[in-house]
């Protein structure tokens, strides 16, 4: 019994130790983030591996994502004669939901796994040993930008899956199953609000490049400095920022939508 | 030289896409370009009755869409439902004596608040009241109401009921 208790209390502070290590980390990027400003070439060179690397895949994923939703929602619909309203199935469910969640794990899967191996292997390699023996700080050099990126990065990438979504239901649904191209845009239209859906859309992506972001750096900066901790650090990357994304998106779901 | 320069040419196709893909979502699939919040003068009405209205639900004369119901609270003191409209403030000539009535789109469909303009020369301020109100039309009420008569006429009570309109 004590020994059980022994391990929660254990795991609990271990648990603890590592919020705060995320948290204190955080608080030195942002610190950092001024120093940023002279030089913005560095964000630019990070936001083209993390950003425009990252489109095709957004941009295919959103089509297919798109394409399926109208399938799907024609078939049920189409039951109750109420397949005009496919616009509006297929674009709430995207803004809402499918676009913020998806480009997340897409995101974390193609750019966060990424930039946590490169930050391992400069450390495995002591490069940012290196950085530091020249009186350059590698959280500027390195983590801030890598950091900023990813941040830009997300909310874009998420608009880009939600808009192609969007295009492949209107493909599916007006192309070839023959859902009135009226109906298709009016219905989307008048159900779908600016502030109540493609906002909070907005915020969600938002706060998931954030956090998606924060894991990425954080989880490369803190790797174990061998091949295998880096190969560890890659994996933990893409599960931590899954469980993350899909959290909070309860979470963020609950406060905005829910009507309690 | 070169390099660095298709590298932003890159991020900056990059940006461009990902803000039109913003815009193209707020201005072709959300209701932004229809009618916004912001630029609209207030009305209240006051129901005995809302039904299921709720806040955001359309606001139509003569069946087109000119404003959303804003919010809807419950007044204690008169025992009725506070309605605020929000109309686009370029249809803000409505006669003092519109009356506004609350209708079901379809049967089952979301309800909705039906405005009929009047006949007098004085318009509706901001701020001000419709005076002339029509309450939900509430289907187990109706259903209730006509069972009820449908029994009546049944046990040989038809005459005194004649009047009622199921």
């Amino acid at each position: 019994m004590i020994d059980w208790l022994q391990k929660l209390g254990h795991v609990s502070l271990a648990l603890f130790e590592r919020l705060g290590r995320g948290g204190l980390f955080l608080m030195r990027v942002f610190s950092a983030i001024p120093s940023l400003a002279p030089r913005p070439r560095l964000v630019i060179i990070q936001l083209y591996s993390v950003g425009v690397l990252s489109m095709m895949l957004i941009v295919i994923s959103g089509l297919n994502v798109g394409m399926v939703l109208g399938l799907q929602g024609y078939n049920t619909l189409v039951e109750f004669g109420a397949e005009e309203s496919l616009g509006q199935v297929v674009a709430l469910s995207l803004v809402r939901e499918l676009g913020p969640v998806v480009a997340a794990l897409l995101f974390a899967g193609r750019a966060g796994s990424a930039l946590t191996a490169e930050i391992g292997l400069m450390k495995a390699t002591e490069q940012l040993s290196g950085m530091e023996m020249m009186a350059v700080d590698p959280m500027k050099r390195v983590i801030v930008p890598r950091f900023i990126a990813a941040v830009i990065s997300m909310p874009l990438l998420a608009a880009m899956f939600s808009a192609m979504g969007v295009l492949g239901g209107y493909f599916v649904g007006v192309g070839l199953l023959g859902v009135d191209s009226g109906a298709f845009w009016s219905q989307m239209q008048s159900k779908v609000d600016f502030y109540e859906d493609i906002m909070n859309g907005l915020v969600k992506s938002v706060v998931f490049g954030f956090v998606a972001a924060w894991i990425a750096v954080l989880v490369g900066y803190a790797a174990v400095a061998t091949t295998e901790g880096v190969s560890r650090a890659t994996t933990r990357t893409v599960v931590h920022t899954a469980f993350a994304v899909l959290g909070l998106d309860f979470i963020l779901t609950a406060l905005m939508f829910g009507s309690v | 030289m070169m390099q660095k320069r298709t590298q932003e040419i890159a991020v900056g196709v990059f940006v461009a896409v990902g803000l039109a893909a913003l815009v193209m979502l707020a201005i072709k699939v959300s209701n932004l370009s229809a009618f916004s919040d912001q630029d609209g003068f207030e009305v209240v009405a006051r129901f005995e009755n809302i039904g299921g209205l709720k806040e955001r639900a359309p606001v139509t004369v003569a069946g087109v869409r000119i404003g959303r119901v804003k919010t809807v609270i419950y007044d204690d003191k008169s025992y009725e439902a506070l309605v605020t409209l929000s109309i686009a403030s370029k249809h803000n000539q409505l006669p003092e004596d519109t009356s506004a009535s609350i209708l079901t789109a379809g049967l089952l469909g979301e309800q909705y608040i039906a405005l009929e303009p009047g006949g007098a020369e004085m318009m509706l301020k901001s701020g001000g009241e419709i005076k002339l109100t029509q309450s939900a039309f509430i289907l187990e009420q109706m259903v209730g109401q006509f069972l009820f008569n449908k029994a009546a006429e049944g046990t040989g009570e038809s005459k005194a009921t004649e009047g009622a309109v199921p």
